[in-house]
C-alpha cells in the first residue's frame, strides 16, 4: 500500500513508524519498532502491553508529538490525510485539542496548578470550539456534569490540586472532551478510577464514539476496559506489535504467548484461581538481539525464537501474530495455576477492632475547652471486626469510603476519635505510634501503595532491610546479612540486590523490596494499602503470589486495602465492604461476593468489567460518588438503587446475621 | 489564612526579639564598653566611673537590655558614644541613602533579570542562553570589589563618563547623588541580576518539562500562550524568595560596595561604627538589618501564599 493510497482512506494511519533516541554510543536506540497501524472513523481500538512497551509513545505520536529525546528514525504518521509530523506549529495548534485530542495519563500532573478547573477547559472551549464567550461556562458546568462530577459548579471554580485524583482524571476527561474531537487518544484514562465511576465513563466514552463516529484510540494495560470499548485490539511488547485483530479475536484465545500470559495474569470475579504471574522482564530499549522480543519469558520458545525475528502473519485465530509457533501457543493455559482454596484458620484473634471511629477534623483548643470535640462528623464510624490470627481481611469501597483512613489508624499515624484496637491477648493497642512499644510495633507492618515514594532513593537495599533487623532483633555484622539475603530471597529477589538502590530496581522489584522489609519485622499483621495499584498485571500478579506464600511460610494475618475488587478476592478469607467510612457488609469472601449481598456491594460487583467483548456492566443511574455521609439513616441511602423508603433516610440500618458470620447492614428484609 | 498571616507575624516579631538578645549580648561579651572605647587611654578612676553613671552603664545587663529593646521599639536607638548625637538620626539618613541605592538596582534588575532568565529558558542552549548564562555566571562568581574596580577604571577612569567615587555627603538632598550612585547601582544590579535570572531560568525549564506543559502544547493552545498562562506563573513562584533574599542583601546595606565607592549607607557606617568601636550604633545598625531580613522574607511568604493556589487554599484530599 502506498501512502497516497493510506491518506485517502485511512482517519488515523501509522505507517512503517520508528521512533528513538540517541544512546551513549551515538547509534538510535529504537522505542517503537515498525508499526503501522489505521484507524477509521468510529472505529475504537485498544493499544495494550506493559508499562515501557512503547504504547503511550505511540499514542503522542499520532498527535505529531515527540517526548525531549526522541525522534523519528523512519515512518510517518498521519491524520485525516494530514502528515503530522511535518506539520507547521501553527496548523497542529488546530488540529490537537480540536479535531484531535488526548487525555492524558496522570491527569494530576497535567493540569496546571496555578489555573482554576473552569479555566482550563474554558481555554479548550476558546480555541477550539465556535461558542461566544458568553456560553462557555455553562458549557463547562455541562461538560464537568457529563464526567459524572458531584457539584460541577463549584468544580469549575477549584483548583487541580483541590480535586482527588479521580476528580481529577474526569477535568481531563471534560478538557479533552471540550474541542468536540473527532479523534480521541486516551491514555490510560481510567487507571485510579473507582470501579463505578471508570464503568460509567467507559459507558459515556462509547455512547460518544456511536452517536458522534468519533475514532478512539484506547491505551490500557486493563483489558476489561479495553474489552468494554474497543472493536480492535493491538498487543504491543518492546516496541513492536506482537498481536493485532478484533476484540474477541485477542481476548478470547490470544494467539501470541505474550498475550496469553497478559490475559492469564489478570485475576478475574468468577475465576477463584491465583492469577499467573509472567515471569521476567522486557528488554530495555536496544536491549532486543535478532530473534523473537520476547523469547527470554517465553514458555514455548525454541532456538529458532532467538535466532530469527518472526514476521506479523496471520495466526489460527484470524489474528495478526508475531510469533514463530502461533499453532502452539494454546499449550500456555489461560486460567490461575494454584487455587485459592477456603482456608480453616485458628479461633484465635489477632487484631480486635471494637466500634472504631476515625475523624480527619482536629479540634482546636476552643471546641477542647467546651466540649465540643466529640460533635465532628466521623469519617470512618462504628468498625467492629475481630481479625483471627493468619487471616487475609479484604477492605473494599470507592475512594473516601474510608479503607485507607482505618489502615492509618491501625498504624498509629491517625489517632481514633473513639473506640479501640486490641492485639492478641487482649491489651489495648496505643492509640499513637510513638505511644507503642518496640515489640507492639514490630507486630504491625505496613506496605504503601508507591513503592517509589516509601522506599528512601538514597539507602541501598541491604540498608532499607537492615534497619528493622537492627530496630528489632539487634542483628548485626554477619548474622544481619544473612538474615538480609534471606528475606530476598523470600520475595524471590537473590542476595545479590542488596548493593543495589532502589532508583536500580523495576516497580515490582521495588514492591518485592517493600514486602520484605514488612517481613523482616515478623509481623503478625501487615497492613496493605492498595499495593499492587501501581504495578503492571503481570507484576500484580507475581506480587499476589507472593503475598500467599508468605502467609502460608509466617502464618501472617493481612488487612488487604483495594478499590480491585477481583484483587481483593484472590487474597481475602473475609471481605468488608464500606461505604463512607460505614461497613455495608462483612463475611466470608464467597459469600459476599455471592448471591446474597448488600445493595452497594452489588452495584460495585456490577461495574466491575471482566476482559470480555460481550460482558457488559450492570450499572445503576444515581451512581455520582458522594462527597460526605448523610446526617442521618443509612450511609447509602442517597444511591441505593433498592431503597425501599423514609426509613433509610432516618433510621441507622439494622443488623441482620446470616451463615459463617456474613452480616449485612441494611433495612430490607428479602435477602 | 488570616491565622497563618498572623501566626507568620508573630514569629517574625519573636525572630527580632531573639536577634535584639544575640545581638545584645554579643556587644556585652566584647572587652570593655561604650566608655572605655570613648575614653581610650583616659578610661580609669573618676572619669570611667562618671562617664558609665552618666550612661547608665553601671546598672545591671538585663536592666539595660529592657531600656535599649524598650527604647528601640518606640523608634528611639539611643545616642551614639561618638558625638552624642541620637542614632535615629544618623541612620535615617544612612538608611535612606542605602534605599535609594538597593531600589535603583532593583527597579533595574528584577525586571531585568526576569526577562533574560525567562529568554535564557525559552531559547535553552541556543546563543543567546549561552551568552546570558555564561554572562551570569561571570557576574556571580567575580568578587563585587573587583567588578566594581574594573566599572571605575573603564566608566570614570577612562572614559570620564560618571565619578568613581561618592563625595556627597549622607545627609544632603538625594538629587544631589547623582550621577555618583550610578556606577554602584550598576555593580549591585549586576550580581543580583545574575543571581536572579539563574533561578529563573532553571525554574521555567523545569516548568517547560512539565506534564502539564505538554498537556498545553496537546491541547493546541499557541506556544505563547502556553509560556504566559502556563509555564510563566508557576515558573516564577518559587524565584518570590530568591528575590526577596536578594533585597535583603541589598537593604542590608552593601558593604564592600559602599565602602570601595566611599558611599555613605547603612553598610559603610556600620564598618565605621565597628572600627570607632561605637558600640551603640553596631548595636542599632544590627538590630535595623536584622528587621529588614525579618520583614522581606515575610513579605515574600505573603506573597507567594498570594500567589500559588496550593499554599492559598485548605488541602482538600486525602486518602
Amino acid at each position: 500500500m502506498t501512502s497516497a493510497e493510506t491518506t485517502e482512506r485511512d482517519f488515523l494511519a501509522i505507517n512503517d513508524l520508528s521512533i528513538g533516541f540517541r544512546g551513549r554510543a551515538g547509534t538510535m536506540v529504537p522505542v517503537l519498532r515498525n508499526i503501522s497501524l489505521t484507524v477509521q472513523k468510529g472505529e475504537s481500538i485498544g493499544l495494550v502491553g506493559e508499562s515501557g512497551s512503547g504504547k503511550s509513545t505511540l499514542a503522542l505520536a499520532m498527535m505529531g508529538y515527540l517526548k525531549t529525546g526522541l525522534k523519528v528514525i523512519e515512518g510517518s504518521a498521519s491524520f485525516d490525510g494530514i502528515e503530522m509530523f511535518t506539520q507547521a506549529r501553527k496548523s497542529l495548534e488546530t488540529i490537537r485539542g480540536g479535531r484531535l485530542a488526548l487525555i492524558p495519563q496522570n491527569s494530576g500532573q497535567s493540569l496546571t496548578p496555578t489555573l482554576r478547573i473552569g479555566a482550563q477547559i474554558a481555554e479548550a472551549l476558546r480555541l477550539h470550539s465556535s461558542l461566544p464567550e458568553t456560553a462557555h461556562s455553562a458549557r463547562v458546568t455541562e461538560l464537568l456534569s457529563q464526567v459524572r462530577l458531584p457539584d460541577p459548579s463549584t468544580i469549575s471554580e477549584r483548583y487541580p490540586h483541590e480535586l482527588s485524583g479521580g476528580q481529577q482524571q474526569r477535568v481531563a476527561i471534560a478538557m479533552a472532551l471540550a474541542g468536540e474531537p473527532e479523534a480521541l487518544l486516551l491514555d490510560e484514562p481510567t487507571t485510579g478510577l473507582d470501579v463505578t465511576t471508570q464503568a460509567h465513563i467507559l459507558e459515556l466514552l462509547r455512547d460518544l464514539a456511536r452517536e458522534t463516529g468519533m475514532a478512539m484510540v484506547y491505551v490500557s494495560h486493563d483489558l476489561g476496559a479495553i474489552a468494554r470499548v474497543c472493536d480492535r485490539v493491538i498487543v504491543m511488547y518492546a516496541g513492536e506489535v506482537v498481536l493485532e485483530g478484533s476484540a474477541k479475536q485477542v481476548l478470547r484465545d490470544p494467539g501470541h504467548p505474550y498475550a496469553r500470559g497478559l490475559l492469564a495474569s489478570i485475576p478475574q470475579l468468577k475465576d477463584t484461581h491465583l492469577p499467573r504471574a509472567l515471569d521476567g522482564r522486557p528488554p530495555a530499549p536496544g536491549q532486543v538481539g535478532n530473534g523473537c522480543a520476547f523469547v527470554d519469558r517465553c514458555v514455548i520458545a525454541t532456538e529458532n525464537c532467538s535466532a530469527a525475528r518472526p514476521e506479523l502473519t496471520q495466526g489460527p485465530s484470524g489474528a495478526k501474530t508475531r510469533c514463530h509457533h502461533a499453532e502452539r501457543v494454546n499449550e500456555i493455559p489461560l486460567i490461575g495455576h494454584r487455587e485459592v482454596s477456603q482456608r480453616n484458620l485458628p479461633e484465635t484473634i489477632s487484631l480486635n477492632l471494637d466500634d472504631l471511629a476515625i475523624s480527619y477534623a482536629r479540634p482546636n483548643l476552643f471546641e477542647k475547652l467546651t466540649g465540643r470535640e466529640n460533635q465532628a462528623t466521623a469519617t470512618v464510624d462504628a468498625i467492629t471486626i475481630a481479625l483471627r490470627k493468619g487471616e487475609t481481611l479484604g477492605l473494599v469501597g470507592e475512594s473516601g469510603s474510608g479503607k485507607s483512613t482505618i489502615l492509618k489508624s491501625l498504624a498509629g499515624l491517625l489517632p481514633p476519635l473513639h473506640g479501640s484496637v486490641d492485639v492478641a491477648d487482649g491489651t489495648p493497642l496505643p492509640a499513637r505510634v510513638e505511644d507503642r512499644s518496640a515489640s507492639q510495633l514490630r507486630q504491625i507492618q505496613m506496605i504503601f501503595q508507591n513503592p517509589d515514594e516509601s522506599l528512601n532513593p538514597r539507602q541501598t537495599i541491604a540498608q532499607i532491610l537492615a534497619q528493622p533487623l537492627k530496630l528489632y532483633f539487634g542483628l548485626s555484622g554477619e548474622a544481619l546479612n544473612e538474615r538480609s539475603a534471606q528475606l530476598l530471597e523470600q520475595v524471590r529477589l537473590g542476595a545479590h540486590y542488596l548493593d543495589r538502590l532502589p532508583s536500580q530496581l523495576s516497580g515490582g522489584e521495588k514492591q518485592r523490596v517493600a514486602v520484605a522489609r514488612a517481613f523482616a519485622a515478623e509481623p503478625d499483621l501487615v497492613l496493605c494499602d492498595e499495593i499492587t495499584s501501581a504495578l503492571d498485571v503481570s507484576v500484580q500478579a507475581a506480587v499476589l503470589e507472593l503475598l500467599d506464600d508468605l502467609r502460608r511460610e509466617n502464618d501472617t494475618s493481612y488487612v488487604f486495602v483495594s478499590h480491585d475488587l477481583a484483587v481483593v478476592r484472590v487474597l481475602s478469607d473475609r471481605v468488608a465492604v464500606l461505604y463512607q467510612g460505614r461497613l455495608c457488609e462483612i463475611g466470608p469472601t464467597k459469600d459476599v461476593y455471592g448471591e446474597t449481598s448488600h445493595p452497594y456491594t452489588e452495584v460495585l460487583l456490577g461495574a466491575v468489567l471482566e476482559p470480555d467483548p460481550d460482558f457488559s456492566p450492570t450499572l445503576s443511574a444515581n451512581d455520582a460518588v458522594e462527597l460526605s455521609p448523610p446526617k442521618a439513616g443509612c450511609p447509602f441511602q442517597r444511591r441505593c438503587p433498592k431503597r425501599i423508603g423514609d426509613v433509610c433516610d432516618t433510621v441507622i440500618p439494622p443488623r441482620r446475621d446470616f451463615a459463617d458470620g456474613h452480616t449485612i447492614w441494611c433495612h430490607r428484609e428479602d435477602f | 489564612m488570616l491565622a497563618m498571616l498572623l501566626r507568620r507575624l508573630g514569629l517574625g516579631a519573636i525572630t527580632v526579639w531573639l536577634v535584639s538578645i544575640i545581638i545584645f549580648v554579643g556587644v556585652e561579651m566584647l572587652p570593655g564598653d561604650t566608655c572605655t572605647a570613648f575614653l581610650e587611654r583616659e578610661a580609669q578612676g573618676k572619669l570611667l566611673e562618671n562617664c558609665r553613671e552618666d550612661l547608665g552603664l553601671n546598672r545591671s545587663a538585663l536592666v539595660r537590655y529592657a531600656d535599649w529593646a524598650g527604647s528601640a521599639v518606640r523608634g528611639d536607638l539611643g545616642v551614639s558614644a561618638n558625638g552624642q548625637k541620637q542614632i535615629s538620626e544618623l541612620v535615617g539618613y544612612r538608611l535612606r541613602n542605602t534605599l535609594l541605592l538597593a531600589s535603583g538596582a532593583m527597579l533595574v534588575g528584577i525586571p531585568l533579570a526576569l526577562f533574560l532568565g525567562v529568554v535564557a529558558a525559552l531559547w535553552r542552549d541556543k546563543l543567546v542562553d549561552i551568552v546570558v548564562s555564561t554572562t551570569a555566571i561571570f557576574a556571580m562568581t567575580i568578587p563585587e570589589f573587583v567588578s566594581a574596580t574594573l566599572l571605575i577604571l573603564v566608566f570614570s577612569v577612562w572614559l570620564g563618563w560618571v565619578p568613581g567615587i561618592v563625595l556627597t555627603s549622607a545627609d544632603a538632598p538625594l538629587i544631589e547623588f547623582f550621577p555618583e550612585v550610578l556606577l554602584p547601582i550598576a555593580v549591585l544590579t549586576l550580581v543580583m541580576t545574575a543571581h536572579i535570572l539563574r533561578t529563573v531560568r532553571s525554574s521555567v525549564i523545569e516548568t517547560l518539562a512539565s506534564d502539564y506543559a505538554q498537556m498545553a502544547t496537546l491541547k493546541g493552545v499557541p506556544y505563547w500562550q502556553i509560556v504566559f498562562r502556563h509555564i510563566l506563573p508557576n515558573a516564577l513562584l518559587p524565584t518570590i524568595n530568591v528575590v526577596a533574599l536578594t533585597i535583603a542583601w541589598l537593604l542590608g546595606g552593601v558593604v564592600v560596595i559602599e565602602t570601595v565607592f566611599n558611599y555613605p549607607g547603612l553598610g559603610r557606617m556600620m564598618i565605621d561604627s565597628i572600627s570607632d568601636r561605637d558600640l551603640p550604633v553596631t548595636q542599632a545598625i544590627a538590630l535595623i538589618i536584622a528587621s529588614v531580613y525579618v520583614v522581606v522574607n515575610l513579605a515574600a511568604d505573603i506573597l507567594t501564599m498570594l500567589a500559588n493556589p496550593r499554599l492559598r487554599t485548605v488541602h482538600m484530599r486525602k486518602g
